[in-house]
């Protein structure tokens, strides 16, 4: 059954690339704000939708 | 700084929406042939090409790969663009991504029904194709990957990791399930063997499930239903918590697919450990979906892309409950092998998938085309007759699944099996099969008016090809902070594309190393000396046995139950597998096991049996297959086919592919005699006397040397 350890390698390496991804995040401060980015996103449409995203930001 | 005005591309978004309903359709109309096969089985119109063994893969990789693949596609091209306030990297690459992925597709409907097919379930598709899909998805890659770095927006949303999570491991996942040996242009032997070919197919088939039926889609709803709904999800930090819970967990509950089979039980304890655990990532997705809507369930009742998503995210929930109970063993043990799964796997796939891609069309295409939908009302039409179709599929099915699945296990007071014929358990379900596919043809109904709506959409209004956009461009520099710091975190920046660049090269380069062992050293599967390599005419029999699919309604594993050994013959050990090349263990009995199949039945019995099964085992679902006796086999290939088997290790003697053919002669001509002496006249050349042989051989080789076997294996 060595394919086991070939897996468990592969599926290990491919969480420590998520976990080095989730590091990424963290540090560059992708998580700091866990409110405004799921508000923003409504807002991205095309050019008239800019204006009303600038207005939320300075309310 | 000044404001950057750029366009997104609706192009290719509108192309691959186009893609997704055009194979949307196709594959489900092989779906709907497939299923009244399995009550009618002249449903095959009579051809080997539109057989059920052959177009069942089709069915599941159209629905997989072109549907749902077209359709992971459409959401991200539209909703990365605006979620990163960026043009896609390179219209090129959108392109050559587009094209490319459909002459996959189109090659896939090609060589399925012509019988190339590797027979590990999901990748079926032979080698030229898997290299042909490795290099389009580094197009994928590389052109999202561009589109982060050039973003104008610096937080990536927590859709956009789903798409990284996605694009990783689908390439992971792919390659490894493609390690395959070359025989021809489109025959290849996978370098596993028997149980551990096993396990890499089902560590891919879980996980493919994972990253190319729901990761993807949970980033579309995490964009679209917001949008939709307009309002926020309902919990951002919920959403991120969850996405990454959900991918460290999936990856181990792959397992959960091989119980009770001659996978070692620790892995299938693991398996199913990680399987549990995966409720409450699967849950948090579906929750956070659900109570985006809270408070705007009057929107529901109006719009019907909400109550398309509200479906989709509930069929979700269902699915990912029952999944962590069916990897029970209890559960699985009378679960497994039954329509019970197909049932699982449908409401997964017409539900979450299926209706989510509905919401999306239906929201997406008439904002790219600045217009109003056709027809509200044929869209309302289409929800309930879809929501129908679901229902009438999935009843039936998880019906059919609870009374096989106990006939097959019911004794009598007297200790013996009460429906030893294993066809009483399939005549028994026959009804609901036919409501099944009553089920699938209101949902392709659906899926048929959804088009005719979208297409008069499209045709009454001009495509936004560019829709025009601006936003600031990324600031170089973060605030407040020292000179060292800036240049760390501008190192960083960029780092998340180098990262994953240089540690996909890694894993691979790691992997590769890894593998090495694997191939050189010998492996250790238990042997069993009594277990000998196929026999030429035996190999190129079990080739045909590949080529016709027979392992779609055959599994060749007997679990170690009572009901099974009774039934079926001495449970089945890894150490038999160990020439399997690649494991046909299946995960579907529509008609019986057949590991212990071998000596069963005289080579008279099979002759009839394949040329007409009702003839010898009346009311028998199991289609004829004439063109067996009409076809030469071809032994063309016998020596290439032994030296690949010598490299991949398994033990003819130096120099047996010379004397091959005189071998497979010799056999296929005993097998004929015998066939003669019960006046069946078929001349020892043709392809039904290699896979009698084939079925002759199986499961027999401990049987001849019972004593050799160590009951712990």
């Amino acid at each position: 059954m060595n394919i086991l350890y070939f897996l468990v390698g592969c599926s290990v390496l491919m969480a420590l690339v998520f976990l080095g991804a989730f590091f990424w995040a963290y540090k560059t401060g992708q998580n700091d704000d866990t409110h405004t980015p799921g508000i923003r996103m409504l807002f991205d449409d095309g050019i008239a939708d800019e204006k009303s995203e600038e207005d939320h930001f300075s309310s | 700084m000044q404001l950057e005005k750029f366009t997104y591309d609706n192009r290719i978004v509108r192309n691959f929406g186009i893609a997704t309903l055009v194979w949307g359709i196709i594959g489900m109309t092989v779906g709907l042939l497939v299923a009244m096969q399995l009550f009618k089985p002249a449903m095959n119109l009579g051809s080997q090409y539109t057989t059920f063994g052959r177009i069942r893969p089709l069915h599941t990789n159209a629905v997989i790969f072109a549907f749902v693949g077209n359709a992971i596609f459409m959401g991200v091209y539209y909703s990365l663009q605006r979620l990163l306030k960026a043009r896609m990297f390179s219209d090129v690459l959108s392109k050559i991504h587009f094209w490319g992925w459909q002459l996959i597709i189109v090659s896939a409907a090609i060589t399925l029904p012509l019988g190339f097919t590797t027979s590990h379930e999901y990748a079926e598709l032979e080698w030229p194709i898997d290299i042909a899909i490795t290099l389009i998805w580094v197009v994928f890659g590389v052109n999202m990957f561009g589109t982060i770095i050039k973003r104008r927006e610096r937080h990536l949303y927590v859709a956009i990791w789903f798409y990284i999570a996605t694009f990783v491991t689908i390439a992971v996942l792919h390659i490894v399930n493609s390690f395959e040996l070359p025989i021809s242009f489109m025959k290849s032997y996978y370098v596993y063997a028997g149980v551990q070919d096993a396990l890499v197919q089902w560590w891919y088939g879980h996980n493919a499930v994972a990253f190319f039926l729901t990761t993807p889609y949970l980033g579309m709803m995490y964009y679209f239903l917001p949008k939709m709904a307009g309002r926020p999800v309902y919990s951002y930090k919920l959403s991120i918590l969850h996405f990454w819970s959900l991918i460290f967990i999936y990856i181990w509950a792959g397992p959960h697919h091989l119980l009770y089979t001659s996978l070692p039980g620790w892995a299938q304890s693991l398996g199913v450990a990680f399987s549990i655990m995966l409720i409450a990532p699967s849950w948090g997705g579906m929750i956070n979906g659900l109570l985006t809507l809270r408070g705007a369930w009057d929107k529901v009742r109006e719009d019907v892309t909400l109550k398309f998503m509200v479906v989709a995210l509930t069929a979700y929930g269902m699915a990912t409950f029952e999944g962590p109970l069916l990897s029970l063993k209890q559960i699985n043990g009378v679960a497994h092998f039954t329509d019970w799964i197909v049932a699982h796997v449908h409401v997964g796939a017409l539900g979450w998938n299926g209706f989510l891609t509905f919401g999306v069309l239906y929201w997406l295409i008439p904002r790219i085309y600045k217009t109003e939908l056709y027809s509200k009302k044929l869209a309302g039409f289409h929800f309930w007759i879809g929501t129908l179709g679901i229902l009438f599929y999935a009843v039936p099915m998880y019906w059919a699944g609870f009374t096989q699945g106990l006939m097959w296990k019911e004794f009598t007071p007297e200790g013996l099996l009460k429906y030893p014929n294993f066809l009483a358990t399939t005549l028994q379900i026959i009804p609901m099969h036919v409501l099944r596919s009553i089920g699938g043809a209101l949902y392709l109904t659906g899926v048929i008016v959804m088009t005719y709506n979208l297409a008069k959409t499209m045709l009454s209004a001009k495509l936004v090809a560019n829709e025009p956009a601006e936003a600031m461009p990324l600031a170089k520099i973060i605030v407040d902070s020292s000179p060292t710091d800036k240049a760390w975190h501008r190192v960083l920046e960029r780092k998340p594309v180098k990262f994953m660049v240089f540690s996909l090269i890694i894993i691979l380069i790691g992997g590769m190393v890894e593998m090495m062992p694997t191939f050189t050293i010998q492996s250790n599967v238990p042997t069993i000396a009594s277990v000998k390599p196929y026999s030429a005419l035996e190999l190129q029999g079990r080739d045909l046995y590949i080529r016709e699919g027979c392992v779609n309604c055959h599994s060749q594993t007997v679990r170690p139950f009572r009901s099974e050994t009774e039934r079926y013959g001495e449970y089945s050990k890894a150490g038999e597998f160990v020439y399997d090349h690649p494991f046909l263990w299946g995960s579907k009995r529509t008609g019986p096991d057949l590991h212990r199949v071998g000596g069963k039945y005289s080579d008279a019995w099979h002759y009839n049996h394949l040329m007409d099964p009702t003839s010898m085992s009346p009311g028998s679902i199991m289609p004829p297959y004439p063109w067996l006796v009409e076809q030469k086999l071809d032994t063309t290939t016998t020596a290439r086919k032994i030296r690949a088997m010598q490299t991949l290790g398994v033990p003819y003697a130096e120099g047996y592919d010379k004397q091959a053919n005189t071998d497979l002669k010799i056999q296929a001509e005993k097998i004929a005699l015998d066939l003669k002496q019960n006046n069946i006249k078929v001349k020892s050349d043709r392809e039904i006397v290699a896979i009698i042989a084939y079925l002759q051989r199986l499961g027999t080789d401990i049987k001849a040397n019972k004593e050799t076997i160590p009951s712990n294996q």
